[in-house]
């Protein structure tokens, strides 16, 4: 049976919904030589900014059960090396390209969207308004739903490409957030970006990152980002990127299931960077085994009663 | 540079001083390609995520298709790396990481190792033979028993007990080894805890000797996509270099540690 694979967002077709996540990823050379990207829904950049960054200082990642705690710091090359060393590589892939852009005022998201609008080789854009490792902009934009609308506001008119704002879980309602960008223009939501995480070396009593407390990924969110992704979805008209933890195609297809219209793969890729392309083939493999001819048809299938979950009192 | 991920397979297990261990595996893709000072980052699960990151492991020694790992068993990921028998697969992803220079106008090497930083010595003591240098390997650990020399015929060694060698640190019987011999045309290969290293790189710049570290650090990737590996350089520009892709072997004067 063939199975339909694709999807579109605003005016773009993605070949299939398994995307890799920001930061997990570079910015797709150097890693193309371990897994096929062609294959691959699209890819999400590395979080650019208008300035080269440097990043915090070291230790910047400490291991955690079944997950990790960083502090990178939005390291970046900036957006202006992106475009002369980055970008005439991407464009030779046949996968979709979404640029991730951080940025620590909302003249700079706006600056930097604009600056990449007059490039050709990109088909979205995905903004982060929820980096927990940085002090300026990140989480003070990303917890604060006036600002968090008003950096989707101010980019909506520059641009005709999807627009996507990558939500933080650090907030009490992540739907709060989807229905203010969503109303603000934005075309989807990625949830989740990292959770704030802490450990501590107690032989130095010291903590062990760098800037004391760091990003959670891995397999230990993935509930957690399941219970948000269905969230915003019983609540909210938008599509969704459902990333956490994800390992395995059954792992992408909970997401699914529970609403997301498409996936992306994080962590996993530093631990085996050919999975993102199995991911993709094995839901291929599930719809067609379950007799279902349009992965698309999965999304939000999920055989719930809302009534029974504790989130219906907010919903 | 050409790198893998693919299944090795266990040929042996050998404890070859007192906790620490030689893991030989067949893996013809990797170990055609290594270079002394490179690493592979190895996997330390299956079906689990537990732990969850790959652990990055000097190439010790390469023969035909087969390449060595040293280690000590210090946590679950080398815990389960000591628990494989023959015929076991394991993970690897290589090689990794920039070998050490060994074409520089030196004329003799002088290998330092802090316990199991001795690791990648034996596969770049032969390059460095084979390549007409003069090598003194000079091992240290805390005891007797720990010295890992197998594959380091007629190494000095030094511990931190006195039950081998001479009594004190690898570093000190670095100082008494140059003032008790003229050596010609030195550079020095150091491989150990960062704060022997950080040692080795200040006696190194006080005498004028090039010098050559292998540094250590947490890894997520090992392949420049996380950016977790940062160490600070010296220089102008950046201002950190990526352990995994611009090291683990930098020129002591490159790098602040
Ligand atoms: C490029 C490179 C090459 C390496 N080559 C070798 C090698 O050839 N042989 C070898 O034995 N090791 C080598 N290491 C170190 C090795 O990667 C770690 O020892 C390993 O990750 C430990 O894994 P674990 O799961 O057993 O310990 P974990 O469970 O991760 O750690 C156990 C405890 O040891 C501490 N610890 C972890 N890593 C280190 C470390 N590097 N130094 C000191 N304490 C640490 C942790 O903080 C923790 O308290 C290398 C490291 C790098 C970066
Ligand atoms: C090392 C690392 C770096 C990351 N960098 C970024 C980034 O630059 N921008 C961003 O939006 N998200 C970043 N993330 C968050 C991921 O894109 C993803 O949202 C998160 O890790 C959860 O997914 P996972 O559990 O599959 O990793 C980073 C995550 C990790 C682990
Ligand atoms: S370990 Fe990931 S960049 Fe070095």
């Amino acid at each position: 049976m063939t199975v339909k694979t694709s999807f579109m967002l605003r005016h773009v077709e993605f070949q299939n919904r398994v995307f890799v996540a920001s930061g997990t990823f570079g910015y797709g050379d150097e890693i193309n030589d371990l897994v096929d990207p062609n294959k691959l829904g699209g890819i999400v950049t590395k979080s650019l900014s208008w300035k080269p960054r440097d990043g915090n200082p070291p230790r910047r990642i400490a291991e955690t059960p079944s997950g990790m705690l960083n502090s990178i710091g939005l390291a970046n090359i900036g957006v202006h090396t992106f475009i002369e060393k980055k970008l005439p590589f991407l464009r030779t892939l046949k996968t979709r390209i979404i640029v991730n852009i951080a940025a620590s005022s909302v003249q700079e998201y706006c600056d930097v969207l604009a600056l990449l609008e007059r490039h050709d080789g990109i088909h979205g854009y995905e903004i982060n308004v929820s980096c927990p490792n940085v002090k300026e902009g990140g989480l003070s934009f990303g917890t604060n739903v006036d600002r968090t609308r008003e950096i989707t506001e101010r980019l909506r008119p520059l641009t005709e490409k999807p627009l996507i704002i990558k939500l933080t879980p650090n907030v009490t309602h992540m739907s709060e957030f989807a229905r203010a960008v969503k109303d603000a223009g934005a075309d989807a939501v990625s949830c989740i970006n990292t959770l704030v995480g802490m450990a501590v070396d107690v032989r130095t009593r010291t903590p062990r990152l760098s800037t004391v407390t760091g990003g959670l990924s891995g397999p230990a969110i993935k509930p957690i980002a399941l219970a948000k992704v269905f969230e915003v979805a019983k609540s909210v008209d938008i599509p969704i990127f459902g990333i956490g933890g994800i390992t395995t195609a059954d792992d992408a297809i909970e997401f699914l299931l529970v609403g997301a219209c498409a996936v992306q793969v994080g962590t996993t890729n530093f631990v085996d960077p050919g999975a993102s392309v199995r991911i993709a083939e094995g839901i291929a493999g599930y719809a067609s085994s379950n007799g279902i001819d349009d992965v698309g048809k999965l999304v939000g299938s999920l055989k719930a009663d809302v009534k029974a979950s504790v989130l219906q009192t907010w919903l | 540079m050409k790198r893998f991920q693919t299944m090795s397979v266990v040929i042996s297990l050998e404890e070859i001083a007192e906790g620490i261990y030689v893991l030989t595996l067949e893996c013809p893709e990797i170990a055609k390609l290594t270079e002394p000072g490179q690493f592979v980052n190895v996997r330390m699960h299956d079906a689990h995520s537990e732990p969850l990151l790959r652990r990055p492991f000097s190439v010790s020694f390469v023969e035909g298709d087969r390449l060595e790992l040293l280690f000590n068993v210090i946590g679950t990921g080398t815990r389960f790396l000591s628990t494989r028998r023959p015929g076991d697969a394991v993970d690897l992803l290589g090689p990794l990481g920039v070998p050490f220079h060994i074409d520089d106008t030196f004329e003799t090497a002088l290998l330092l190792a802090g316990g199991v930083g001795v690791a990648p010595f034996p596969m770049l003591r032969a390059a460095l033979e084979r390549a007409g240098k003069k090598v003194i390997t000079l091992l240290g650990a805390r005891s007797g028993v720990q010295i890992a020399d197998r594959r380091l015929n007629n190494a000095y060694v030094a511990t931190d007990d006195g039950s081998r060698g001479f009594h004190g640190s690898v570093v000190d019987l670095f100082h008494a080894t140059v003032a008790r011999n003229a050596i010609l045309r030195p550079k020095i290969f150091a491989c150990g805890p960062n704060r022997m290293l950080s040692v080795v790189a200040a006696a190194a710049r006080t005498i004028g000797m090039d010098c050559e570290l292998s540094l250590e650090g947490e890894m997520a990737c090992g392949i420049g996509i996380c950016q977790g590996c940062p160490v600070e350089r010296s220089r102008e520009g950046r201002k950190y270099a990526l352990v995994c892709t611009d090291g683990p072997t930098f020129n002591s004067r490159d790098v602040v540690i």
